[in-house]
């Protein structure tokens, strides 16, 4: 064989590296893969056994509100019931959501259109700053500060979801601000150009054209910062209470899914039904942390096709 | 009232808002330092911590935290680096990348603490590296990857598509034109979210309390093989991390200054995430500087 | 590209390192379990190895349920517990052997401004299930009582419940993790009560006393104040080797006599009665 014809038939050094590449990167995908099925499938069995190990009804569980695993109650049945973690937890979710909603979205628009320059500079990184305080120290702040303030205004204790709520506003504020920049940033400039052109005023601009535009984008955005309050644990759990009761009002102790699961797991004895109960949340939290990513999805369809 | 004025009004309510949010972070970054940065000495910084004994530090959890971060970080970087290239670049849109992708989303909004006992049972018991610095660092890479791989994806997708078709046209074959020309470009996003990543991991206790554990033995800083139980390097030792000894003195801690330690502790976090993020902006434009023409 | 694979390499090395350096250790054993227990197991460790040198003391924390599960399991060579093995489900305690090393008063704690510093056990139990809700139906203050409770399962919870509730059930309220946050809830929630370990105890909260006995040390030993429990240290089947040596150094006068009391527990050598894990009381 000629050299010529020999170098065209062998794969070339290029195409060597290529292949070594992709394999590297499908590597790397696959043991995250892995890694999540394995936490899955952990989080599943031993969630599952409550239900068909300690063969507790799966309605009982989502509908009762008595949460005390170790007791069993005038029928022999152990009282399982996460009505009241599942009730806080979306309270404190939905109404830390609907206050950082404002403030993010308008955070947003000052940031992309108002003034690009001061939000570069000054809010850019302050939002960054409120991803890295560590949710411990979040908790101490809601403890010392939050709690007595809302004790001296509406009186109770001061725990509770109100508390819950503060927290997790702050908490989730950067991630819903900095995708609706995102979303706010991907409106093309003509849009924009358009509007002024016929005369419009900036904030018509805006309300009437780049919020609409960016619209799918912002609620991912909310859907993801409500995925977060609702994984949220430590800050939570100082601040609401940790009381397995329907919450009543904002103000008094309630208690939310993360925050039962945290504080008990270290208490319970493994393949107990006290230790499964509490696993059979962690899958319910898995559950919905996988509802909130088929929302985004969904949300994310809808606005395509537009 | 006319539209000019609708328009004047939004506009002083947008800067309102973007007032209230930065009021909200100075009064909590003053709050923790006012509290904080009079506990804060250099005998705070460097001495052991004591158990049941005033006058402790924080010099072996403040080495343990900047340890095991940089011990995650080497883990977690190349793999969120490959699954970021892989997703951006190699992916086909099919119903395959899709679940991948929810599967990574799950991942990052699971409860940390559930990332703990799977540390925990896996690799503190199954593998059995016990409670040390290599669970801790795999546990946090497990916290950790999901949003490190969604940023790495997400800061390549914003290098325009020509810059992929000149790589090419240069004939180049894919994967080097990623590392060659789509990475250095991509950079200041990429590590802005690591940098990022590093604070958050930084700041974690739950993950970590049945990981890399809660006592922090003391150690011998002459010391340096890795392979000696009293050497800082050892990744087999347990190690206590700043956050979770912040969080043990304020759920356990008998010593008459627990509450001293803490808001020292707490402000020492909070200099140390400011940094990580002050470091990011120069390191991060100073690399994107000297790797494009820009 | 190379960058990349460098960084691949040498996590690869790491990992190795790690599993090479694991037979290169010198004596060891793990101790994992009570939160409560740990810091005095932790103290007395570091001065074992300080006066023994080869020798490595790994204590955890995690929780009493933690630490029976694992040494059942025997992942690890002691499990701290704050309760007998016999009062936990799905354990075994015949495999297991019981060290106990401390002896642990609990108390109830009050927020200061109640107006009340002595209550008789019925009226006690009256305040956590729930029947008296004002503080002034025991003779304080106009104040509505606000309950704190331990978490489900934590070993203090299940022995003020014990002692104090008998075979009731505490009303839902309010529960923490640790006995550091009970003591700054209740020290900043009017109205509150929880209750907690002797140690806790300081200036911001007001510990009550029962039908006039004092919540003391001296009480405890002789059993006229009846909440309190032993600090376990199980080990699975006889201990040998190193987890004998430091159990055996856990009960010397060393860490009995200084570190305990230092620590806020009661020596189990001062105890004059003895109490076995279904609570009947015997004088020494």
């Amino acid at each position: 064989m000629d050299p010529i014809q020999q170098a065209m038939l062998k794969k070339s050094h290029a195409a060597k590296l290529e292949r070594r590449g992709k394999l590297i990167s499908l590597f790397c995908i696959s043991l995250i893969v892995v890694v999540v099925l394995a936490i899955f499938f952990f989080v599943a069995s031993r969630g599952l056994a409550t239900f068909f190990t300690n063969k507790v009804n799966l309605w009982r569980f989502l509908s009762q509100t008595t949460w005390s695993p170790a007791v069993k109650d005038a029928s022999g049945q152990p009282q399982v019931g996460a009505l009241p973690m599942i009730v806080g937890s979306f309270g404190v979710t939905l109404l830390s959501a609907v206050i950082a909603t404002p403030f993010a979205v308008g955070a947003a628009i000052f940031m992309t259109e108002i003034a690009p320059n001061l939000g570069k500079k000054v809010l850019q990184p302050v939002i960054e700053l409120l991803v890295g305080i560590p949710s411990v120290v979040y908790g101490f702040i809601g403890l010392s500060v939050v709690v007595p303030f809302i004790r001296n205004i509406f009186g109770g204790t001061g725990f509770g979801i109100l508390a819950g709520t503060f927290v997790l506003f702050v908490m989730i504020l950067p991630t819903v601000t900095s995708m609706t920049v995102d979303a706010l940033k991907a409106v093309p400039r003509h849009y924009r150009e358009a509007s002024l052109a016929l005369g419009g005023t900036r904030w018509q601009t805006i309300s009437r054209v780049v919020l609409r535009a960016a619209m799918p984008g912002i609620l991912t955005g909310i859907v993801f910062g409500m995925a977060r309050a609702f994984g949220e644990a430590l800050a939570v759990q100082m601040v609401i209470g940790n009381a397995a009761l329907l919450p009543t009002n904002l103000i008094s102790p309630a208690s939310t899914l993360t925050s039962v699961l945290t504080s008990g797991i270290g208490n319970t004895v493994m393949g107990s039904l006290e230790n499964n109960a509490l696993w059979s949340l962690a899958l319910l939290l898995l559950l919905m942390s996988l509802a909130f990513n088929l929302l985004i999805r969904w949300i994310a369809k809808k606005g395509e096709i537009k | 009232m006319d539209a000019k004025k609708i328009d004047r009004l939004a506009t002083t309510i947008l800067y309102l808002i973007a007032g209230i949010i930065v009021i909200i972070l100075a009064s909590l970054l003053g709050y923790i330092l006012v509290r904080g940065l009079p506990h804060i000495s250099w005998h705070f910084l460097t001495a052991p911590s004591q158990s049941f004994k005033a006058g402790g530090g924080i010099g072996i959890q403040l080495f343990n935290s900047l340890y095991l971060l940089v011990l995650s970080m080497l883990i977690s970087v190349p793999l969120a680096l490959g699954a970021g290239i892989y997703l951006a670049e190699y992916a086909r849109e099919n119903k395959l990348t899709e679940i991948i992708r929810t599967a990574i989303e799950i991942l990052s909004s699971l409860p940390s603490v559930v990332v703990g006992l799977f540390g925990f049972l896996v690799f503190v018991l199954q593998f059995g590296f016990g409670f040390s610095i290599l669970s801790g660092a795999l546990a946090l890479t497990m916290f950790n990857l999901p949003l490190l791989t969604r940023n790495v994806e997400d800061s390549l997708r914003q290098v325009s598509f020509d810059q992929r078709e000149a790589g090419l046209a240069l004939g180049l074959s894919r994967w080097e034109t990623v590392i060659h020309v789509i990475i250095p470009e991509a950079l200041p996003g990429i590590i802005t979210g690591m940098i990022l990543g590093a604070g958050r991991v930084f700041g974690e206790a739950a993950a970590l309390i049945y990981t890399a554990g809660q006592s922090a033995p003391a150690l011998d800083f002459t010391n340096w093989n890795p392979l000696n139980i009293a050497s800082p390097l050892n990744p087999l030792r347990p190690a206590e991390t700043l956050a979770v000894h912040i969080w043990k003195i304020n759920s356990e801690g008998i010593q008459p200054d627990a509450a001293a330690v803490s808001a020292g502790a707490s402000a020492v976090l909070i200099l140390a995430v400011l940094l990580f993020n002050v470091l990011a902006r120069v390191i991060g434009n100073r690399i994107y500087k000297k790797m494009t023409a820009a | 590209m190379k960058k990349l694979l460098g960084f691949l390499a040498l996590c690869g090395l790491l990992v190795l390192t790690a599993c090479g350096s694991g037979a290169g250790r010198g004596e060891s054993i793990t101790a994992v379990g009570s939160s409560a227990l740990q810091p005095l197991v932790e103290a007395a460790a570091e001065q074992y190895q300080s006066e023994n040198t080869g020798v490595f003391i790994n204590v955890q924390g995690g929780g009493s349920g933690t630490g029976l599960s694992q040494i059942q399991e025997g992942a690890v060579q002691i499990g701290n517990s704050d309760l007998f093995a016999e009062q936990q489900a799905h354990i075994d305690a015949s495999k297991l052997q019981d060290h106990r090393v401390a002896v642990v008063g609990i108390t109830p704690i009050a927020n200061r401004n109640v107006g009340v510093k002595d209550l008789t056990v019925v009226q006690l139990r009256r305040l956590f299930t729930g029947e008296i809700t004002n503080w002034k139906q025991v003779g304080g203050n106009d104040l509505p009582v606000v309950v704190i409770n331990r978490t489900q399962g934590s070993g203090t919870r299940a022995t003020f419940e014990r002692w104090v509730l008998g075979d009731r059930q505490a009303k839902p309220a309010q529960e923490q993790d640790s006995s550091g946050m009970v003591r700054s809830i209740v020290a900043s929630t009017p109205g509150a009560v929880s209750y907690v370990a002797f140690s806790y105890v300081d200036k911001t909260v007001r510990s009550l006393s029962l039908a006039g006995v004092q919540p003391t040390d001296a009480n405890v030993t002789t059993n006229a104040w009846p909440i309190w429990s032993y600090e376990h240290m199980y080990t699975k089947g006889k201990a040998t080797g190193l987890t004998k040596r430091f159990l055996t150094y856990m009960l010397s006068d060393e860490v009995q006599g200084e570190l305990v009391k230092a620590m806020g527990y009661i020596p189990i050598s001062k105890m004059t009665v003895t109490r076995d894990a279904d609570g009947n009381v015997q004088a020494n």
